[in-house]
């Protein structure tokens, strides 16, 4: 299935600038300040062992908010978002294989 | 030889092509056809860095988890030895860090010399303050006998057979955030680098890819600290 690469996914010599507008930043460094504010909130409410599930899951929108504009991923190319995808899929892969064996374990030894 | 790109076209005399000897970019290298080529394979290769770095956190976060389902009420009791307050104030001033260096990237898209400049110095500002500020958390837990090893003092009245699980975490607190803190020296030094080439003016909206890739190191590090934070601190 030869064809032409066109500019959208042909990488390797598309143009290096874009600059997002400066509000932008602000923006998501409010963000990520209301979201570590409701981290600390959100601990002091007890959850039981959901409490480290809900912490994770801000920590995790936080990061991906980083990645994202901070890190210009959103307007990088594609090679750039398999790259990135794939470093937290091979991670995924790590949590679950050692979870799968540590983490079910049907005795307690401690 | 290839077909001239749109990059080319907007861009003439910054080097596509063939002309190698002929008019580019002072900071274009020859075996890159173009700026944005050159560009592109550095912030690759950058990200290709913060995979494995990704990944070699990974592990340790990995191993704090199943510690943490071996020893939940250890670690309860260790995360009441840390400061909430001031893991808070820390975590406010790196993500500040982070606007910075994320401004200063913009500042170098825009060929602001000044302003790049300054934002560069406000980041290092910022992460000495957390260095700082960690050095003092490190000296408190030290001289409370919760640095783990011989100079483990620290007892746990309340329920003795704690102590060497609370002994545990402080090995992950001061192993995670020594790696975090060692990073973030690293980074400072990166800063000093930055500082200097952004005062020279060498950036600009054609060339700015050292600062961008200065700054996918500097939000990972934020990053690892965005989960640092409610693991030591809020368990």
């Amino acid at each position: 299935m030869a064809h032409q690469p066109d500019h959208e996914t042909y990488t390797g010599h598309a143009a290096p600038h874009h600059q997002a507008p400066l509000w932008a930043y602000f923006l998501v460094f409010f963000a990520l300040m209301i979201l570590t504010v409701v981290t600390v909130a959100v601990s002091r409410i007890d959850l039981g062992t959901l409490n480290t599930g809900v912490a994770m899951a801000i920590a995790v929108v936080k990061a991906t908010v980083v990645i994202l504009w901070f890190m210009h991923v959103i307007h990088s190319p594609r090679l750039t978002w398999i790259v990135v995808i794939s470093s937290f899929l091979w991670l995924a892969v790590m949590f679950a294989l050692f979870f799968s064996d540590y983490l079910t374990r049907g005795w307690n030894i401690y | 030889m290839r077909n001239p790109t749109l990059y080319d076209l907007e861009h003439p005399g910054t080097g596509g092509g063939d002309d190698d000897h002929g008019q580019h970019h002072p900071f274009l290298q020859h075996h890159f056809e173009d700026l944005g080529q050159q560009h592109e394979a550095s912030t690759l290769g950058m990200w290709f860095f913060v995979a494995q770095e990704i990944l070699f956190f990974g592990g340790i976060f990995c191993a704090y988890f199943i510690y943490r389902e071996m020893y939940p009420a250890a670690w309860k009791a260790g995360s009441h030895h840390q400061n909430q307050l001031i893991g808070l104030a820390n975590t406010i001033v790196l993500i500040g860090s982070s606007l910075t260096m994320a401004l200063a990237v913009w500042g170098a898209q825009g060929a602001k010399r000044k302003f790049t400049t300054i934002m560069l110095v406000l980041t290092l500002i910022l992460g000495s303050v957390f260095i700082g500020v960690k050095a003092y958390e490190y000296s408190v837990h030290i001289h409370e006998g919760l640095f783990p090893g011989s100079m483990f003092t620290y007892v746990n009245h309340d329920n003795p057979a704690l102590t060497r699980g609370v002994e545990l975490f402080m090995t992950f607190y001061f192993g995670m955030t020594g790696l975090h803190a060692l990073h973030m020296v690293i980074g400072a030094g990166l800063l000093l680098y930055f500082i200097r080439r952004a005062w020279r003016g060498d950036f600009g909206p054609e060339y700015y890819g050292p600062v961008e890739i200065m700054g996918l190191y500097w939000h990972f590090v934020d990053i690892v600290w965005i989960f640092l934070f409610p693991l030591l601190y809020l368990v």
